[in-house]
């Protein structure tokens, strides 16, 4: 039996390049107006899958996504960079999920993929920063979980031993599998992509990818069918619909404002002149000194 | 209608941490205005087992303790188990934790487990009603919950009108710890924590800590010398260090400064940082997004050093010196040395 890893990512909006366009009237993202990247904290989660890999000849790492058609993009950059398969959960009726409607739909994947030996994800996502799935996932699969993980120690069978990194220092903790891990942004940046595996990987489409193409992929397929990018909709993971998208999701965007800044009166500076007589009018005001 | 929540960290030496009693404030204020109780959950060692005096004078009407040395340093398991026999039971209308890294693991796991909504980062809470747009149904006294959304400069607010209890996480230093009645009365309740924990909840254990005193201390400093992205080496970085050693300040930072390696994830001020609130706030090369301005914008006064006359932080300036912060700073340091005794 094999050491079965799955991995979480997401596909974020660059939210160090955002427009003004970028939320929606309901107050939900409007993703279509952003770059999309790899979520970087879950880099660093691949990249601890990727290592156990390195080790362990049984070692299986299996992306899984939730997210619109796109983010087939994450699976393929995981491919390129060692993951072995990649699983994309996509549906119209996923739209507008908050933390708890993604760990439900996330959790159905990964019972489905069972059984495994860990989940590992990054410790949040840029879009929200909410740090919500990992542990929301691990309580839906009934699993313990060790957060902001900056280093795996060690691993055998049926321990594995982990360095935390915590806003007070650090902890090593030993748990017993499955179990669930998120990774902190400290733990090691991901490994490049390798360009053996590029080629290999680089026809890897999902079904709604290949309805696009112009090219005749019919054949390429039938000789390597490992490069199909496995797609599941809410009925392949036999989910409720009720716990679905908005519906499923207990938090509510009530409202969206634009803050509008209190104006100060802000005193302009320019000059040498201007600058010594602001540290003086601080001085002489006790402020400084 | 039923109590607010908040659960209680515990420290090292058996006391409420400081950002719990900061949320028992802001939970007395929510609970008066629902005509509610509040009531706080403490899970620690047999030592906080007499730990209730220390929260009563924030008005806490119900103390719930969990005492037991297998209860500390702060597992997950064993937590959330406890916690969710608390709140099945009690069914809390409001649970309020500290976004630390305690409550940012344990409070995930409660929402998932009971179902409801849980917002991160709050800035702000506040009691509102709501209308439906679509079945034009009215709810009463909902939790507003406000943070900065995504991106620009936005500021949303999240509600949950279906579900309970409404959950949200709440920053260190961005409520205001206020003693509510030093001579409050509360009562106690000890929850058996043996009829709820089982070996199962003990698969994780820890087997070292290293506990490292933070360098950065933002509580004692009036003055702070926070850097951004526009102070754009790690070299000039080093002049805020210079000029908070002159002026006896601590160093800020955004977190696009932090991101560059600037400086330390420790000195990062904002909405997923430290809120501050100093008699002086210098920012240099700071753009002023929302999600740093959450942090900062209590300043008593802010001066802004940037090469950009339109920044953002410009506007919420008292002084705003338009300069690369690299050529500015050293001046700033000479005039002070020339001109204090
Ligand atoms: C969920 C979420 C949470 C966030 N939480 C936080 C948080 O807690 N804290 C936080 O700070 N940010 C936070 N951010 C990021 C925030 O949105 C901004 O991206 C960040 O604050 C920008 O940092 P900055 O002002 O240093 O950089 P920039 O926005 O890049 O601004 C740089 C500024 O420097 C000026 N400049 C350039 N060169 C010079 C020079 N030589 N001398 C002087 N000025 C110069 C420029 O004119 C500009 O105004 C969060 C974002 C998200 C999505
Ligand atoms: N839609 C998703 N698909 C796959 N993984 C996700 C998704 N959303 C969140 N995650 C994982 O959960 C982590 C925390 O996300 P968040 O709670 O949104 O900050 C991320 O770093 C991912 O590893």
């Amino acid at each position: 039996m094999s050491f079965r890893i799955i991995c979480l990512a997401k596909q974020v909006p660059d939210t160090r390049n955002v427009g003004k366009d970028a939320m929606k009237a309901d107050g939900t993202v409007n993703r279509a107006a952003l770059p999309a990247i790899f979520n970087p904290e879950d880099l660093n989660a691949l990249e601890q899958a990727l290592r156990i890999k390195d080790t362990r000849p049984d070692a299986e790492v299996i992306l899984l996504t939730m997210g619109p058609a796109r983010a087939a993009e994450i699976i393929r950059e995981g491919l390129y960079r060692g993951a072995d398969k990649g699983y994309l959960i996509t549906d119209r009726k996923f739209a507008g999920s908050d933390t708890l409607a993604t760990s439900y739909v996330l959790s159905l994947a990964i019972r489905k993929l069972a059984p495994f030996n860990l989940i590992i994800s990054g410790r949040q996502a840029i879009d929200g920063d909410t740090a919500q799935v990992g542990p929301q996932t691990a309580e839906k699969l009934g699993i313990p979980q060790v957060t902001y993980a900056e280093e795996i120690i060690s691993l055998t069978d049926d321990e594995i031993v982990i360095k935390r990194r915590l806003e007070k220092g650090v902890e090593i903790v030993r748990a017993t599998m499955p179990l669930a891990i998120t990774v902190h942004n400290s733990a090691s940046h991901c490994r490049p992509r390798i360009a053996r595996l590029v080629m290999q990987n680089k026809h890897a489409r999902s079904v709604t990818e290949l309805q696009a193409e112009t090219r005749d992929y019919t054949e390429l397929y039938q000789s390597r069918p490992y490069l199909q990018i496995n797609e599941w909709g809410f009925e392949d993971i036999q989910a409720d619909v009720e716990h679905l998208g908005l519906s499923g999701s207990p938090t509510k965007v009530k409202k969206i404002e634009n803050v509008v800044l209190q104006h100060k009166a802000t005193q302009v500076i320019r000059t040498d002149q201007e600058i010594e007589a602001l540290v003086k009018e601080l001085l002489d005001a006790h402020i400084i000194g | 209608m039923n109590s607010v929540f908040v659960y209680c960290e515990v420290t090292e030496d058996a006391q409420v941490a400081e950002v719990s009693l900061e949320l028992l404030s802001k939970g007395r204020k929510l609970a008066n205005q629902l005509k509610v109780r509040l009531e706080a959950v403490i899970i620690g060692s047999s030592k906080s087992a007499s730990i209730a005096p220390a929260v009563f004078p924030f008005g806490v009407d119900v103390a719930h303790i969990a005492s037991h040395d297998n209860l500390f340093p702060y597992l997950t398991l064993p937590h959330a188990s406890i916690l969710k026999h608390v709140f099945e039971k009690e069914k809390p209308e409001i649970v309020l934790f500290g976004a630390t890294s305690i409550g940012r693991d344990l409070a995930p796991r409660i929402a998932s487990a009971l179902k409801c909504g849980l917002t991160a980062d709050c800035t702000s809470l506040e009691i509102g009603d709501h209308t439906e747009n679509r079945t034009q149904r009215e709810y009463k006294n909902l939790l507003y919950q406000i943070r900065p959304a995504f991106g620009g400069n936005i500021i949303a607010t999240i509600i949950n009108p279906e579900t309970r209890p409404q959950m949200a996480t709440v920053r260190e230093g961005v409520m205001k710890k206020e003693i509510f009645n030093p001579k409050h009365k509360g009562t106690v309740k000890k929850i058996d924590v043996n009829s709820i924990l089982s070996d199962n909840d003990f698969s994780v254990s820890i087997i070292e800590q290293h506990i490292e005193k933070s360098k950065v201390d933002f509580k004692n400093s009036q003055i702070i010398v926070a850097g951004g992205y526009g102070v754009s080496s790690k070299e000039n970085f080093d002049l805020l260090f210079q000029l908070a050693e002159v002026l006896g300040a601590e160093v800020g930072a955004s977190r696009a400064a932090v991101d560059a390696g600037y400086a330390e994830p420790e000195r990062q001020i904002g909405q997923t940082g430290i809120t501050v609130r100093p008699k002086l706030y210098i920012a240099c090369g700071i753009s002023g997004a929302v999600q740093h301005r959450a942090g900062m914008d209590q300043s008593a006064q802010v001066i802004s050093i940037n090469t950009d006359p339109n920044a953002p932080i410009n506007a919420i300036a008292d002084y705003t010196i338009i300069g690369d912060t690299a050529e500015v700073i050293p001046k700033i340091i000479s005039f002070y040395r020339k001109n204090s005794k």
